[in-house]
């Protein structure tokens, strides 16, 4: 057995180093392409089909944007650049063959992060294993902290204290108006569920009683059940952890047929998806529910600005239609540019350590500073609210540009 | 679990199962027919739900009245695919050469969907999808309701049709020893060829009362195909009323262990009872042959 063993080691060795030497060949390739002022390849996979298709897409115009908006200024070191979009049918396993592709086969230049924490941890291990910054916008699960990578830089917010600045508010409400009673109820998934209990300690702490506490998992195709269990519960508040419409339709529907209305209903995503939420709930519907981010798309920042009527201009709608992953995607384009401009390089090395700095850089979503782990520390949770057909920030009470939540959440429109 | 919540949850398996059976049928009916697993049932009942939504949300015609084009437009095109592909599969290796067949018919479907709809979620809306009326302490949804009528109307149309029509006698003829139906004089071909159309025209009344109540994209008919073989096997491959059986079965299953135990496990549940079920009786509950039966 073991004389067998060794040449096949040996054969491994030859091949791996074999591998090495080619990609090595190949950086030198990428150099080549870095020089002069040929057009330099961003690489990325998105999820164009499957599960996260809606965010895919949404994401890939983002990137689109940016690149238009950074050739349009120049390019990134005189280079034009150019996307180099592979599809990963939302899956785990594809999302690294495209990786290995973008990277090990066809050397583009930089790389961009796919859409959620699922497929950003394998993403980013593939990256890492070649020296790659991996600079993304939609994986900020701890699941991706903790994966043991430091060349990870989320520049959206990290989602485990998303609900916090909501259950805060919650629970500062004077003891007469307060809710008495939640309702938590979450998809099996490393975005949502860290969410979750960190929220119900601040409420169950202001006396607030859980009523009901379910885990389901993505593969649920009928919510009947799950929703029509929290409408018999009757919970004063509702959060729903969701990574997309279909969830929070289903659950909006099951309310309006059972005669269920809570005073607050907030769910991690799909409210902000603009329009496609607002379609799928039944306009008017929305009216009152919540959703926590860093981003919405009347943000007052002049960037996010130019960023949304280009989008309006491009795509059509309105400002609450642009799906906040537009501005994620946009951002990591900008903070990956401006370590580029700040290292005059496209060496990864002194990419990883300019983004690790300590630096405070510039997005749409708002500022972006880097931990060791690569969360985001500059960016401030915050939440809004559907308002007469528009997204409007609403919480921290007070900030720039918030309104008064709508409390208790008005009635379904039927 | 109160008794009101296990009851709660067995009316909402018994009227989920509906909707299920409707989206099953066709299913089981090209099954029985052709012996062809069709694995874009899942992306047909997508597009019927599209067609609805075309039809209701640009043209101004409500979810039922829609029903009366979009059921004809599914048939011409379940035609088409049964001429265009089915067809030319042969006897000995049809059943196993259907699944890569149709999974490519699904993937054509999904690309020009997604091409001409896009991938942002929408959802079917009409003033019934979220009423409800109040019967013996519960809420029963309207579009359930009539997502359940529609089944049994539905089923009830094709029982008769295979069993009390010169062409279900045809059909099942057909199937039973297609050179002895050809020497009578019956034209095999044209009896496939309408079946398959039929079994697809029905899907787009599953693809109306799905998109009612889900939001969808061109890639939500993947999560449907596994729980629509579940319920066709269980049923009996080929068995109308038995995908109706299995579908309502499944689904109480699923919903009562959701609400009792956790949601976690339902789909677990749900599998598993079908593996139980053929263990005891490996043709489902109805048995493929009740379809062929004379």
């Amino acid at each position: 057995m073991s004389i067998l063993r060794r040449p096949a080691l040996a054969a491994a060795a030859v091949g791996a180093a074999l591998a090495m030497a080619v990609w090595a060949i190949g950086g030198g390739d990428r150099a080549n392409a870095a020089s002069g002022s040929a057009p330099i390849t961003i690489g990325t996979s998105l999820s164009l089909s499957g599960d996260f298709s809606s965010d895919g897409v949404a994401f890939q115009r983002g990137y689109e944007l940016w690149v238009a908006d950074q050739n349009k200024a120049g390019g990134l070191l005189g280079h034009q650049i150019k996307l180099n979009v592979l599809s990963d049918a939302s899956s785990p396993a594809q999302v690294v063959s495209n990786y290995e592709r973008l990277i090990g086969s066809d050397h583009d230049a930089l790389v961009f992060g796919p859409f959620s924490s699922l497929l950003t941890v394998p993403a980013a291990r593939i990256a890492a294993r070649y020296g790659y910054a991996f600079v993304e916008g939609a994986g900020g699960a701890p699941s991706v902290f903790g994966a043991g990578l430091s060349n990870v830089f989320d520049v959206s917010l990290p989602v485990k204290l998303n609900l916090v600045t909501f259950a805060q508010w919650i629970a500062s409400l004077p003891a007469s108006e307060r809710p008495k009673t939640a309702a938590y109820a979450t998809v099996n998934d490393p975005f949502t569920q860290p969410q979750l209990p960190l929220a119900q300690q601040i409420l169950q702490k202001a006396g607030v009683k859980t009523v009901l506490s379910k885990v389901f998992p993505e593969e649920v195709t009928d919510y009947t059940a799950i929703a029509g269990q929290v409408a018999s519960a009757h919970p004063d508040v509702f959060i729903l952890g969701a990574v997309d419409v279909p969830t929070v339709s289903a659950f909006t529907h099951v309310f309006i047929q059972q005669h269920y209305n809570p005073k607050a209903f907030i769910a991690t995503a799909g409210p902000d998806q603009g329009a496609a939420f607002v379609n799928a709930v039944g306009t008017g519907n929305e009216n009152g529910i919540m959703v926590p981010n860093g981003w919405y798309g009347g943000f007052k920042k002049a960037d996010s600005e130019k960023m949304v009527a280009e989008y309006i201009a491009k795509y059509g709608g309105t400002a609450s239609g642009v799906n906040a992953d537009v501005a994620e995607a946009y951002s990591v384009g900008q903070v990956l540019a401006q370590a580029v401009n700040a290292t005059h390089s496209f060496d990864q090395k002194k990419i990883i350590a300019y983004l690790k700095s300590g630096v405070t850089l510039n997005s749409v979503q708002g500022p972006v500073k880097f931990d060791k782990l690569g969360e985001n520390i500059a960016l401030k949770t915050l939440t809004f609210q559907w308002q007469n057909g528009k997204l409007v920030q609403v919480l921290p009470l007070g900030g720039a540009g918030t309104v008064k939540p709508l409390f208790p959440k008005p009635a379904w429109q039927g | 679990m109160t008794l009101s919540a296990f009851a709660q949850a067995v009316v909402d398996g018994v009227l989920t199962g509906g909707v299920y059976a409707l989206m099953a049928a066709g299913l089981t009916l090209i099954f029985g027919v052709m012996d062809i697993i069709n694995i874009a049932q899942g992306i047909m009942v997508i597009l019927g739900a599209y067609l609805s939504y075309e039809l209701s949300a640009h043209v101004g015609i409500g979810l039922l009245p829609g029903l009366l084009l979009t059921v004809p437009a599914m048939f011409v095109l379940g035609v088409a695919i049964e001429f265009g592909f089915m067809r030319r599969l042969r006897d000995q290796d049809r059943t196993q050469m259907s699944i890569l067949v149709t999974y490519a018919v699904a993937i054509v479907i999904e690309g020009i969907v997604t091409a001409v709809a896009g991938v942002d979620y929408v959802q079917l809306q009409a003033s019934y999808v979220n009423s409800s009326i109040h019967m013996l302490g519960f809420y029963l949804p309207d579009i359930y309701l009539i997502g359940f009528g529609l089944a049994v109307a539905l089923m009830a149309g094709l029982y008769f049709m295979l069993y009390r029509t010169k062409f279900g006698h045809a059909v099942r003829a057909s199937l039973q020893n297609r050179t002895a139906a050809d020497l009578i004089g019956i034209d095999v071909s044209r009896v496939r060829t309408i079946s398959v159309g039929i079994g697809v025209a029905v899907t787009a009344v599953g693809g109306m009362v799905f998109g009612a109540t889900n939001a969808f994209n061109p890639n939500t008919g993947y999560d449907l195909i596994s729980r629509l073989l579940a319920i066709v096997i269980l049923g009996g491959m080929g068995s109308i009323g038995g995908a109706m059986g299995a579908a309502i079965f499944l689904l109480v299953i699923n919903d009562v262990v959701a609400v009792w135990w956790s949601p976690t496990w339902a789909p677990l549940v749900y599998f598993a009872a079908l593996v139980v079920v053929l263990s005891v009786r490996p043709r489902g509950l109805f048995g493929r042959a009740a379809v062929r039966a004379q």
